[in-house]
This record gives structure tokens, C-alpha cells and sequence, in this order.
């Protein structure tokens, strides 16, 4: 598993070297300020963890990095260069690959297309060209293996799949498609125990490859496994940004579960 | 750095033995296909048609029922690789009329050659795909109402326009004009066969459902035409570029109303302005009816073949078997029933067989 991240992670990726770097960051919807001011540096080889309840502002961050949604105001840069992206092919591009939690698959389509889908092997390079059907099943056949994913049938609609194994094959995805940066959204939201167990360890493993890791949840149990920076929204301001070696799980903890608020509130309601 | 983690990563699970995979039986993978519900109902129309008309048995009439298929089926399968895209487009009709009128008043008018209103009317037709496509993209609203305004706009603009420039509701007689007989030849012309002749539309239905079924499942457009009606966010999060697919789409739609409306103006030499209004339906139930996913993401361009044949053997048969008309549209819905009744029955053995 780690050898295939390890294959196609990029080979120019140096632990240490800032990848996305925010600054004051922040996006309006009309009169809605979704996220304001938020600093967050995504170095190679480094899990950055963003944390928060729902509404913090989680979603509005990652739609920036990965060109969904355009920043309102501050600067982004990814590779030094600053970036202004207005379509996820941009972000693809330049190596920032996302996994989403709700959009990750079109069930429907095969699973062997999914893998591929926007970014197809073809058979020449005029309009009409012909995919190569072939290499693209047993290239996704293959890759899923590696990746200990089984699935019964390479042709079957990716809907029947769990929802554990289509997570994980939209990350195999973003792997092998040579991502420098992988944004993770909620990716253990939906899953059980050991499915999540088996996404952590893919985060993990694409940070020792050199990858850069935005991991976003709202769970600082598994945040806590696998970051060495976090960040916690409310209402999309930051109100915690530390290393690792500068937090604990239980102000993680705390804080994710409304801290001064909930000492407050615990006040309030004791009889 | 991987010692500050408190998980020991990078520990590769053992790898399990990979187990035995099984390929699904071909029957299976043939019953999972969108359009095969629809065959079986085309077969089963066709023997009934058989078994009750006698004139239906022979081969002039099944050109005919041929002929009939096309007409619909030409548009019908722009309109179901549209549904699969995930839209609809309820101006496919009427777009068919404003394509033959303008071709034909715009010649006739300025005494063109024949070919100058062709290339004119195709343009038009292009720019109503381009337009509705456009506004679907850029205001997210339902294609259903921006084409439903569409119908309205262009059914009153045939009537009208035909209307200002004629003086009545049909435009003159274009054979004489230059240029005629030879986009004839392409547009609406008969083909020998000696057992029977066929008329060259069914050929370019055929050609135009071969195409769009190897555009839908061997190419990089096919995918993408799925993906974006399957799951518009996740295409567009994945870099397929949905606007232009889905307006590449509607603009299919519109190039394949205007050969319609070629077809008629050059087969009948004159074009009634009111042409073509209610067709839309036709041609959405066709596709329907040939698997196609009202949702979108899921459906087959033979399917919309299939469909549309069902639909041509439905008007022609009854007209064999010597029924009164008067109760075809009751019989069309009857048999539509049945036809998407058969598919759901298909559609549901296929999957429990899975």
C-alpha cells in the first residue's frame, strides 16, 4: 500500500517544504461571510488537520484549495506561486487532489470509469478518440488491489459498493494520479471502526510518501492519530492553531466540544 | 517525523489472498444493459402487429414503419444523450419547424441557392441549442422551464415570422428553387432496394444512433456526458468540464431537429409553420422507453432506437390493421404502458440475477 503512494507520489517532494500556504484567507456568499482570515500552511510530509463543528467553515476552506468555490479575499499559494483558482481542473493541475466525503463517485458508472473519470487514457489525442477500455480496467483492477481493495466485478456500478471501499477508491484515485497535495473531507464521517481504521492508514502512509494531507473532521480522536498540525473552526474564524507537540487530545477535545462555552454552559445547568 | 505519530504507520496490512473473481455470466451483462427491456418490447409489439395485420407482413410495410421510426428516431437519440446528461429539452419539436421554415423562406425570399437557407437554418438551429444550453448552465434553473419558455418563444416566432413573410401559415413551394434537388438528394431522397424502398432518413438514423452509441461508450465525451448527469458536483469536482458537455449536448439536440426539419422542407417542398408541436414528448417517451433515466446518468442511444421503432411500428400498425383511428392515441398510450412495464420487469430479473 505504501508503495504504491510511494510510486506515484511526485518525485520532487522534500518533508518540510510548504506546499498551500493561506493567508488571512476568507469567502463571502453575497452577504454570508462563510470564513474569514484563516492562516493554514500545508507542508510536504505533514497531516494538516482542520477541525470543527458543522458550519465552521470546514467545506467553504477546502472548496477554496480545490477550486470549487474562489477566495474573496487574502492569498493563496501553492509552490510559492500565488493562485487564484476558478475551476477544479486548475487545482487538479497543480497537483491538489480531493477527496469528498458526500461527491466522491457517480454511482452509477462503472468503477473502473469512476477511476478514470476526468482523466481518461485514450488512444490518440484528436476530439473523437477512443478510450483505452482495456488499460483502464486493469489499471484500476490492479491499483485497487494493491490498495487491498477487492471489489467483486471491475465493471460493476461503483454504487454497490460500501461506502467505506468507494472512499477508498477515490483516494486510490487521488494517488495515482500523482497528487502532491490530498485533501481528505470527513473521509471516517461515514464509515465503521475498521473502514476508518483503513482510511487513517492511507493518510498516514501518503504523508510518509511526501504528500502533503489536509485531513478534515470533526473527530479529534482520529485527527489526533494521524496530525502534526491543528486547526479548529467556529463560525469561520480560527480559534485554535497549534502543532502537535503543543496540544494534547484533551484540549482537542475540549475545545472541539465548545470549550470556554461548555464550561460555561456545565455551569449554568448544574443543580 | 513519523515518531511523533502515535500510529505506527507505513505497516502495510497483510496482503489477503485475493479472492476468486467472478465474472458475471454474459446473459447477465446482457440483461443489465438500459436498452434490452426495450427490444423485448419492440419484439413482442412487432409479433402482435404480425399476428393481427396481415398487410403489416410485407416488406413495403415495413419500410414504412422503418421511415416512421426515423423521423423520430433522428431526434430521439440527441434527446436521450441529453437525459443521460441529466436534461431535457422541451423546444426539440418545435425547433424541427424553425429549422425547415427558416431554410425555406430565407432561400425563397432573397432567391437563393437551396444550400445557403441549409447552412443558414443550421446556424439558427445551433444558436436555440447554444441559447438554451447557456441559460441552463448560467442560471440553474430546470431545463425543463428554460425550454418550456424555448417552446413557447419559437412556436410563436414560426407562426408569426411565417406569418409577416408569407402572408399564410405554410411557405411556398421551394422545389423549383436552386440547389433543391441536390440537397434532396442528401435530406430526403428514396433508396432502391429492389424488395423494397427505403428512404435515406432511416439510413441516417442509423448512422447517427451508431455514432452517438460510440460516443456515449467509447470515448472520453461519453463519460463525461454520464458523469455529468450521474453526479453533476462530483464530474465537475473530478475536472470534467460540465458546462461545455451539457451545452454540447443540447446543441446535439438542435443539430439533429434541424436534419428533421431539412427532411421535411426538402421530402414535402413546403413547410407548415405549426409543425412539429407536441413531437417533443415523442422523442423524450422514445428515449424514455429505451431506458434512458429521467434522473439522468443512465440510459443507451440504441435504446432511444428501440423506443422510437415501437413508436413507428404503433402509428403505422394500427393503420395496417385497419382500426379506427380516431382511438390511436389511446392505443399509443396502452402500448407505452406496456413497453415501459416490460422494461421495469427486465430491469428488475437483471438485478436480481446479479
Amino acid at each position: 500500500m505504501t508503495d504504491t503512494i510511494a510510486e506515484h507520489a511526485a518525485p520532487d517532494l522534500k518533508a518540510g517544504t510548504p506546499l498551500v500556504e493561506m493567508e488571512g484567507c476568507g469567502k463571502s456568499y453575497g452577504a454570508i461571510r462563510a470564513l474569514e482570515g484563516v492562516n493554514l500552511t500545508v507542508n510536504a510530509g505533514e497531516v494538516a488537520c482542520v477541525l470543527g463543528d458543522n458550519g465552521a467553515g470546514k467545506s467553504t476552506l477546502i472548496k477554496i484549495i480545490s477550486g470549487l468555490h474562489p477566495h474573496t479575499e487574502g492569498t493563496l499559494r501553492v509552490d510559492g506561486k500565488e493562485r487564484h483558482f476558478s475551476s477544479p481542473r486548475e487545482s487538479l493541475d497543480a497537483g491538489i487532489a480531493t477527496v469528498y466525503q458526500d461527491l466522491a463517485v457517480v454511482g452509477l458508472m462503472e468503477v473502473w470509469r469512476n477511476f478514470f473519470l476526468g482523466s481518461e487514457i485514450r488512444k490518440g489525442k484528436y476530439p473523437m478518440a477512443p478510450l483505452d477500455i482495456k488499460a483502464m480496467r486493469e489499471i484500476a483492477d490492479a491499483e485497487l488491489q494493491k490498495m487491498g481493495i477487492f471489489v467483486k466485478d471491475i465493471n460493476q456500478p461503483i454504487g454497490t459498493l460500501s461506502g467505506g471501499q468507494r472512499q477508498c477508491v477515490a483516494i486510490a484515485r487521488a494517488v495515482y494520479f500523482g497528487a502532491r497535495v490530498l485533501i481528505l473531507d470527513e473521509p471516517t464521517a461515514a464509515l465503521g471502526v475498521k473502514q476508518s481504521g483503513v482510511v487513517l492508514k492511507y493518510t498516514a502512509a501518503a504523508r510518509d510518501a511526501g504528500l502533503g494531507v489536509v485531513f478534515i473532521t470533526h473527530n479529534p480522536h482520529h485527527a489526533y492519530l494521524v496530525g502534526d498540525h491543528f486547526i479548529i473552526l467556529k463560525l469561520g474564524r480560527r480559534v485554535l492553531d497549534k502543532k502537535r507537540s503543543e496540544v494534547s487530545l484533551e484540549e482537542l477535545t475540549t475545545e472541539m466540544a465548545g470549550g470556554q462555552e461548555l464550561a460555561e454552559l456545565s455551569h449554568e445547568l448544574k443543580r | 517525523m513519523s515518531s511523533s505519530v502515535a500510529t505506527k504507520p507505513s505497516a502495510p496490512p497483510p496482503k489477503a489472498a485475493a479472492p476468486a473473481r467472478t465474472q458475471r455470466s454474459v446473459l447477465s451483462r446482457v440483461l443489465a444493459r438500459p436498452e434490452v427491456g426495450a427490444l423485448a418490447a419492440a419484439i413482442a409489439i412487432f409479433l402482435f402487429f404480425y399476428a393481427v395485420a396481415e398487410p403489416f407482413r410485407t416488406l413495403p410495410a415495413f419500410a414504412t414503419v422503418l421511415y416512421a421510426s426515423s423521423t423520430i428516431g433522428i431526434v430521439a437519440v440527441g434527446v436521450a444523450l441529453l437525459m443521460i446528461g441529466g436534461e431535457f429539452d422541451l423546444s426539440s419539436g418545435v425547433a424541427v419547424a424553425t429549422s425547415a421554415l427558416a431554410a425555406a423562406m430565407i432561400t425563397y425570399q432573397f432567391s437563393l441557392n437551396m444550400w445557403v437557407g441549409v447552412i443558414f437554418s443550421l446556424v439558427v438551429a445551433l444558436a436555440i441549442g447554444f441559447v438554451n444550453g447557456y441559460l441552463v448552465m448560467r442560471t440553474g434553473i430546470p431545463s425543463f422551464l428554460i425550454t418550456l419558455s424555448t417552446f413557447f418563444i419559437l412556436q410563436g416566432l414560426n407562426l408569426g415570422i411565417t406569418k409577416l413573410v408569407t402572408g399564410t401559415v405554410a411557405t411556398p413551394n421551394a422545389s423549383a428553387l436552386d440547389g433543391f434537388d441536390s440537397a434532396r438528394a442528401i435530406f430526403a431522397s428514396d433508396i432502391p432496394l429492389g424488395f423494397m424502398t427505403l428512404k435515406v432518413t432511416v439510413l441516417w438514423w442509423f448512422f447517427f444512433v451508431a455514432v452517438a452509441s460510440w460516443l456515449l461508450l467509447r470515448t472520453r465525451t461519453g463519460n463525461w456526458i454520464t458523469a455529468a448527469g450521474g453526479n453533476q458536483a462530483s464530474a465537475r469536482a473530478v475536472g470534467v468540464p460540465v458546462p461545455k458537455v451539457k451545452i454540447g449536448l443540447f446543441m446535439g439536440v438542435a443539430f439533429l431537429a434541424w436534419f428533421l426539419g431539412m427532411h421535411l422542407l426538402f421530402n414535402f417542398s413546403s413547410v407548415q409553420s405549426g409543425l412539429g408541436v407536441g413531437n417533443e414528448f415523442i422523442y423524450i417517451i422514445a428515449a424514455v422507453v429505451g431506458g434512458a433515466l429521467l434522473t439522468g446518468g443512465y440510459g443507451s442511444a440504441v435504446g432511444s432506437a428501440f423506443g422510437a421503432f415501437i413508436f413507428g411500428m404503433t402509428t403505422q400498425g394500427i393503420v395496417f390493421a385497419g382500426w379506427d383511428p380516431n382511438w390511436f392515441r389511446t392505443f399509443l398510450g396502452v402500448m407505452l404502458l406496456l413497453a415501459v412495464l416490460v422494461n421495469l420487469y427486465v430491469k428488475n430479473y437483471a438485478a436480481q440475477r446479479k
